[in-house]
């Protein structure tokens, strides 16, 4: 359990382009909100479909399916305390999608959903503290991935 | 004003799950006492057929043969007072409780209880370690080891089926300190997935985060046999596991976080049937 998870944080750091893990915390992208949506890419880098739906799908990462129901039949159990992602892109801009990543909770409080691209939360573990869940280009690729869920 | 603001502190606490009523404190209090849930139930409801079968016949439950083992060292003399369980409290299922008049019975469904040496709470396991350091004069088994594990087991067993009761909500009650500081944990975001217990077993209770069918995450089955774990663990164990799997730096066990969760955890499955040791996935 620990070897996976030192793992996982080594995985992370690498994808991050830094060396070692643990040690310092990622370079965070900064990011404007505007009337509860996030308009700018936070990398400016177009995303990356293919990966965007494996992110969603890494119970390590996006674990997206935990949560909800999405139209990818060759995953067992997709859970049910969120709403099905299903056609998404009909009902959320890519600024909205952007904002509901980033951090959920500025559009709604109570919200289950994790902040993916948040650091700061209360006693995290050591090995993922000031971590983001996701990269700032890995929120992008999901967010392109998302946007064909029409 | 003073008035306003500790029920506006309490609301937060409280976090969606409750409506509070009039702004006395009077009847905050009694709103706070109120279930949390309109319906309480055990995670033997969401548990699977197999782990639900097992668990119903001591037989096929694999926790007995860890129980059967602290049926022996009940009855073997330890420590410097060379005295047994049985010396003083009698047989396990002795409701008279031996020559201390002490059953084990009940134990259970009323712990954690007030230990005035603490000033706080003490569950089954700290109160079985407190016996052998302090009446057998002996070195006490180690949390979360078999020996302790086993003890444990069997000393809730003598309770199954009473109802869990505890009144640690009551402004009065010495526990309520703890009570107070477990609510607060209880709501209260943590870990890299920034969740609070509430998140999972309150909001979401019955449904399914991906193959797992979430329960109200209550402690009448503890302690309890995991299939995952291979073995049997103590409530302090699932609250580390819950931590975990969040991304939360846990607790030890014992320590005075883990036994206010566990003193407010007992208030909200108040009345349910003592199950320990359950039988879970
Ligand atoms: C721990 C549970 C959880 C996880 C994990 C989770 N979500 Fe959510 N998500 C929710 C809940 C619950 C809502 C419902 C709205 C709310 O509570 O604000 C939601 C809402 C959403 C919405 C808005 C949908 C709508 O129709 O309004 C989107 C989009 C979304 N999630 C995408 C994702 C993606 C993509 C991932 C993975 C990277 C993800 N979620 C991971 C719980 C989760
Ligand atoms: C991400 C969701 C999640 C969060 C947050 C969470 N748990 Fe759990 N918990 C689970 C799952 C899944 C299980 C196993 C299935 C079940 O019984 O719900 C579980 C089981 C339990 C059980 C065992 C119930 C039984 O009958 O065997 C207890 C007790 C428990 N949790 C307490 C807590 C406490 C206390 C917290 C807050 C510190 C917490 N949980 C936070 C998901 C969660
Ligand atoms: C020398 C006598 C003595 C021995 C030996 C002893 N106990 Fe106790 N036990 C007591 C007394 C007295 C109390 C009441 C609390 C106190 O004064 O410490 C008690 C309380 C308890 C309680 C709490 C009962 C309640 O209703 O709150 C439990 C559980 C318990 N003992 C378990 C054990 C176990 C298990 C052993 C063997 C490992 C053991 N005891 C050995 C004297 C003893």
């Amino acid at each position: 359990m620990k070897h996976k998870k030192i793992i996982s944080a080594v995985v992370g750091a690498a994808v991050a382009g830094t060396i070692g893990f643990g040690a310092h915390a990622n370079e965070m992208v900064k990011y404007e909100v505007v009337d509860g949506t996030i308009p700018q890419s936070l990398t400016g880098v177009a995303g990356d479909v293919a990966n965007g739906k494996k992110v969603a799908i890494n119970r390590k990462k996006g674990n997206c399916l935990a949560c909800h129901t999405m139209p990818i039949p060759e995953e067992q159990f997709h859970g049910l305390t969120g709403p099905s992602l299903e056609g998404v892109a009909e009902r959320m801009n890519e600024a909205e999608l952007r904002m509901r990543l980033v951090d959920p909770k500025v559009v709604a409080y109570d919200t289950m959903m994790p902040s993916f691209y948040r650091t700061g939360q209360h006693r995290v573990l050591k090995d993922f503290e000031g971590k983001t869940i996701l990269e700032a280009q890995e929120i992008e690729d999901v967010i392109a991935y998302l946007r064909t869920l029409k | 004003m003073h008035k306003v603001k500790s029920v506006t502190a309490m609301a937060v606490l409280l976090g969606a799950g409750l409506a509070l009523g009039a702004c006395t404190t009077e009847s905050t209090t009694k709103d706070v006492m109120k279930h949390p849930y309109k319906e309480v139930w055990s995670g033997y409801s969401t548990a699977t057929p197999e782990t639900r079968a097992m668990q119903d016949d001591d037989f096929a439950n694999p926790y007995m043969p860890y129980v059967d083992a602290a049926a022996e060292l009940w009855d073997t003399p330890a420590g410097e007072a060379k005295k047994s369980c049985a010396d003083c409290h009698g047989a396990p299922d002795d409701a008279k409780g031996g020559s201390m008049g002490i059953p084990m019975k009940g134990v259970g469904a009323k712990y954690p209880a007030y230990d005035p040496e603490s000033h706080g709470p003490i569950n089954v396991e700290l109160r079985i370690q407190k016996c052998q350091t302090d009446h057998q004069k002996a070195k006490p088994f180690k949390y979360e080891s078999d020996e302790l594990l086993g003890m444990t087991g069997l000393v809730v067993m003598q309770s199954r089926g009473m109802k869990r009761e505890t009144k640690a909500a009551e402004q009065s009650d010495p526990l309520y300190p703890a009570w107070l500081q477990g609510k607060a944990f209880y709501y209260q975001r943590r870990g890299q997935l920034d969740l609070a217990c509430k998140h999972c077993h309150e909001d979401n209770a019955a449904i399914l985060v991906r193959a797992e069918l979430l329960s109200q995450g209550q402690s009448n089955g503890f302690p309890t046999y995991r299939l995952k774990w291979q073995k049997p663990g103590s409530l302090h164990r699932r609250f580390r596991g819950c931590n975990n799997n969040i991304r939360s730096e846990p607790y030890a066990y014992g320590s005075d976080e883990y036994l206010a969760l566990e003193t407010y955890l007992a208030w909200r499955g108040r009345g349910l049937p003592i199950e320990g040791p359950s039988v879970r996935k």
